[in-house]
C-alpha cells in the first residue's frame, strides 16, 4: 500500500458522519449499491442533483410519494442516463447555474449495455458530468439476468448451467480510457476511504468524469447478506477488480496495491453464482484475472 | 428561403436556448443552419450535436428538466427511434419542440415525404401542427414554443421533405422585436437545486399514474382553444392569421377534400381545375391534427349540401387505411353527417398531381355500391 494517495490517507478516522442518504429506502438486505451511495453522498452532499435510469436504485431511491437521498433524483429512460445527465447540466448553464453538478448514478446495465451508446457519445463530447456506474454484474432489479458486465463462468437466469457465461466482463475501464476523458476511477465498498476520494477527487475536475463502483449483490450472487463487504475486498485482493484511477486515458495511477494477490478461490467460494465452474474453468478464470492485472501494472508503470 | 431556412431561423428567434439534434434527410439543411449561426455566434442558445436522434431527445428532456427552452428536428427513422422518449418527455409534460419533417420509413429505404413517420406517433401525447407552406413553418415554430409552454405539453412541427423543407418560397420575415413580444422572456431560473430536495419522475403505482395521464387528456383537450387565442395574438403582432382547421370552400360545394400539409396546398390550387371548379370543390386543410379540433372541424364538414368528403393521406395503418381518414369517419360519427367519405391514398410518398386527382375523381364518381372506397394512387 505505498501508493496511497495523499487524499485518502487524511480521510482515515476522520471519515464524514454527516448523512445525506436515508434508513427506509428499499435496498435489499445486504446491498452493495447502497452502501456505494451512502458514501458517495458524504462527499456530493448537497453540491449536485441525480439522475437514475432504470436500475436498482430506480427503486432503491424510493416509490413515489417516498425518497431517500438528500438531494435532487431525476428519473429516466434506460439507455437516456448519459445524455439526460449531459442535457440538465446544459440545461442548468442555459438558465444560470453554473455550478451544480450532475451525477448519473447507473447499474452495469445501462452502462455497459443499453447505455453505452450514449455514455460513449457523452464521453467523447467531454460533457461535464460525473458518471458513476454501480456494478453488481447482472440485471439484479430483475432477478439477475446477465448483463455483458457478468464475469466468465458466472450462473444467471438468462445464462443457466450448464450454458454458464462463456465470455469474459467486458473491460469497460478500457473503453472509457479509450475516449480520453480526464479522469476515470474504480472503487468499491470495502475501501470507503478511497471511494470517498475518488468522488471528491472526480468533482475537482471539468468535463466528463468515469466511476466504476463494484457492489456485491447477495440476492443475485448467493452470497450471505453479512458477507457483502468482505467479498468486495475480495475482490481487490485477488485483482478481480483492482483500484486505480486514469487521466486523460493515459497517466494509470493504482491506488490499491495487494501485498500477495489473494486465492481466487477465497472469491469464489462465498458465491453460488460460480459454484458451477469446474476446476479448468477456475484455471481459465484465474489466467484471465492474471493477464489484466500484469497488463494494468504495466501500465501504471510498477512493474 | 427553404422551409428547413425557415424553421432554423424561427428557431433562433425563439430564443431556444437548448438546441441537440442528429442529422438525417431531409432535415440536415435545418440543423445545419442552426449550426452555422452557433459557430458565429450568431445564435442566442447552445448547439449539441449528438451521436443519435435517442440522445438527442433525451438531453433535451435533461435540460427541460432543469428548466430550459428546447428545440430538436427529425425525420423519419429518427423520430421512430426517438419513441419511447416522446412518450416520456408528455409524461413528465415538458414544453419541447421539435420539428418533424415527414420522410418515409423503411423497409425498403426511401426519401419521399409520406407522413407515416409523425402519425404512428399520434398517440404519444404530442401536440401535432402540420404545415402547408415555408411561411407557416417559420410562423408555426414560433407559436409551438408559446403553445408548449402555456399548456406543458411537447409540441411537433410537421411539414413535407422536400416539397417544402427545400421548396424556395417568398417569406415576410419575422423581426425580433415581435417575436420577444409575442414569446415570454426564456427561462432565467433552474426549477431544480439541490437545497430543494424532490424526485421527478420517480417509479409510482396505477392511482398516480391514472391522474397523470388524466392530466395530460384533459390539457390535450385545452389545446385547441389555446392555440386559437394564441393564433389571435400572432395575427395581432404579426399581421398574419390562422385557423385550427382551414375552410376553403366558396360556394356549396358538394365535394370536400381534406388533406395536410403541402398537399393541402397543392389541391387548393386544383380546386378551379376541377369538374365543376371551386363553387362545387372545397377543402379542409388539417393543421392542427393532434389533438383534432372536434368543433371546428365538424362545423366545417357537416353540412346538408357536402355528398363526398375525399381524404388525402399519404400515409396508411396497414390494415384500416389513411389514418385522416379514420380519424375524421371517428369524428363525424353521430353528427348526422350524410356524405359518402373516400380516401385517396398516396401512401409511400406519392406526389400529387392534377392528372392524378382527376383519375382519382373519375374512380370516385364511378364508384358503386360495394367497391372499396380506398382509392389507391399507385393504381392510377
Amino acid at each position: 500500500m505505498d501508493n496511497i494517495p495523499a487524499i485518502v490517507e487524511t480521510l482515515v478516522g476522520r471519515f464524514p458522519q454527516q448523512e445525506y442518504m436515508y434508513g427506509g429506502h428499499n435496498a435489499c438486505p445486504g446491498c452493495g449499491a447502497a452502501l456505494a451511495v451512502r458514501y458517495m453522498m458524504k462527499a456530493l452532499q448537497d453540491k449536485a442533483v441525480i439522475v437514475i435510469p432504470a436500475s436498482c436504485w430506480s427503486i432503491i431511491s424510493g416509490v413515489n410519494p417516498l425518497r431517500c437521498l438528500e438531494t435532487v433524483v431525476l428519473h429516466c429512460p434506460f439507455p437516456a442516463a448519459a445524455a439526460v445527465g449531459s442535457g440538465i447540466k446544459k440545461g442548468l448553464e442555459a438558465v444560470g447555474d453554473l455550478h451544480t453538478h450532475v451525477v448519473v448514478l447507473a447499474g452495469d446495465g445501462g452502462t455497459f449495455d443499453i447505455g453505452i451508446q450514449g455514455l460513449s457519445g457523452a464521453a467523447e463530447r467531454n460533457e461535464d458530468i460525473l458518471f458513476v456506474c454501480y456494478d453488481n454484474e447482472a440485471y439484479m432489479n430483475t432477478g439477475m439476468q446477465k448483463s455483458s458486465a457478468t464475469p466468465y463462468g458466472s450462473v444467471s437466469t438468462t445464462t443457466p448451467p450448464p450454458r454458464i457465461k462463456q465470455n469474459p466482463k467486458k473491460d469497460i475501464m478500457k473503453i472509457m480510457a479509450a475516449h480520453q476523458i480526464p479522469y476515470a476511477a474504480t472503487a468499491t465498498i470495502a475501501f470507503p476511504e478511497d471511494l470517498l476520494a475518488k468522488v471528491r477527487r472526480a468533482m475537482e475536475v471539468r468535463g466528463f468524469r468515469f466511476l466504476h463502483i463494484l457492489t456485491p449483490c447477495p440476492q443475485g450472487w448467493g452470497s450471505p447478506v453479512e458477507k457483502t463487504v468482505e467479498l468486495s475486498r475480495l475482490a481487490v485482493q485477488t485483482c478481480v477488480f483492482p483500484l486505480f484511477e486514469i487521466e486523460d486515458g493515459r497517466r494509470y495511477r493504482l491506488t490499491f496495491c495487494p501485498d500477495g494477490p489473494v486465492p481466487l478461490e477465497n472469491y469464489f467460494r462465498l458465491q453460488k453464482r460460480f459454484s458451477s465452474l469446474d476446476r479448468e474453468q477456475v484455471e481459465l478464470a484465474r489466467e484471465s484475472v492474471n493477464y489484466c492485472w500484469e497488463e494494468l501494472r504495466r501500465k501504471a508503470s510498477v512493474l | 428561403m427553404n422551409g428547413n431556412q425557415a424553421a432554423a431561423l424561427a428557431v433562433k428567434l425563439s430564443r431556444a436556448q437548448v438546441v441537440c439534434a442528429y442529422p438525417i434527410t431531409p432535415q440536415t439543411s435545418l440543423v445545419e443552419n442552426i449550426a452555422e449561426m452557433w459557430a458565429r455566434g450568431n445564435f442566442p442558445g447552445e448547439y449539441v450535436s449528438v451521436e443519435s436522434e435517442y440522445s438527442a431527445l433525451s438531453y433535451l428532456i435533461g435540460a427541460a428538466y432543469a428548466g430550459a427552452r428546447t428545440f430538436t428536428a427529425t425525420s423519419s427513422q429518427g423520430l421512430a427511434y426517438m419513441h419511447e422518449l416522446l412518450h416520456w418527455a408528455s409524461g413528465a409534460r415538458l414544453p419541447i419542440v421539435m420539428v418533424n419533417v415527414n420522410r418515409t420509413l423503411g423497409a425498403p429505404w426511401s426519401l419521399e415525404p409520406d407522413q407515416r413517420d409523425s402519425l404512428s406517433q399520434r398517440d404519444t401525447g404530442w401536440i401535432q401542427l402540420y404545415c402547408s407552406d415555408v411561411q407557416e413553418i417559420m410562423d408555426t415554430v414560433i407559436v409551438a414554443f408559446r403553445l408548449a409552454e402555456e399548456v406543458k405539453i411537447p409540441c411537433m412541427v410537421i411539414y413535407d421533405g422536400f416539397s417544402l423543407s427545400h421548396t424556395y418560397e417568398a417569406v415576410q420575415l419575422l423581426r425580433q422585436e415581435q417575436a420577444d413580444l409575442f414569446l415570454n422572456p426564456p427561462p432565467k431560473s433552474a426549477l431544480i437545486h439541490p437545497s430543494r430536495p424532490q424526485t421527478v419522475q420517480p417509479v409510482t403505482d396505477y392511482r398516480y399514474m391514472a391522474r397523470v395521464v388524466q392530466a395530460g387528456h384533459r390539457a390535450m383537450m385545452q389545446v385547441p382553444g389555446r392555440l386559437g387565442e394564441i393564433d389571435r395574438l400572432f395575427a395581432e403582432i404579426f399581421g398574419r392569421k390562422y385557423s385550427l382547421a382551414e375552410e376553403t370552400n366558396f360556394g356549396n360545394a358538394e365535394t370536400i377534400f381534406v388533406a395536410a400539409g403541402a398537399m393541402a396546398q397543392t389541391v387548393k390550387s386544383f380546386l378551379p381545375l376541377l369538374d365543376g371548379g371551386e363553387e362545387k370543390n372545397g377543402l379542409l386543410r388539417l393543421r392542427l391534427f393532434k389533438p383534432l379540433p372536434e368543433e371546428e372541424i365538424v362545423s366545417i364538414l357537416n353540412k346538408p349540401f357536402i355528398k363526398k368528403l375525399v381524404v388525402l393521406d399519404r400515409n396508411l395503418s396497414m390494415g384500416i387505411g389513411g389514418v385522416f381518414a379514420q380519424e375524421i369517419k371517428a369524428l363525424l360519427q353521430g353528427t348526422g353527417f350524410r356524405g359518402q367519405i373516400f380516401e385517396l391514398n398516396l401512401a409511400g410518398g406519392i406526389d400529387l398531381t392534377l392528372d392524378l386527382l382527376r383519375r382519382g375523381m373519375e374512380r370516385i364518381n364511378a364508384w358503386q355500391d360495394g367497391e372499396e372506397k380506398i382509392i389507391w394512387g399507385v393504381d392510377l
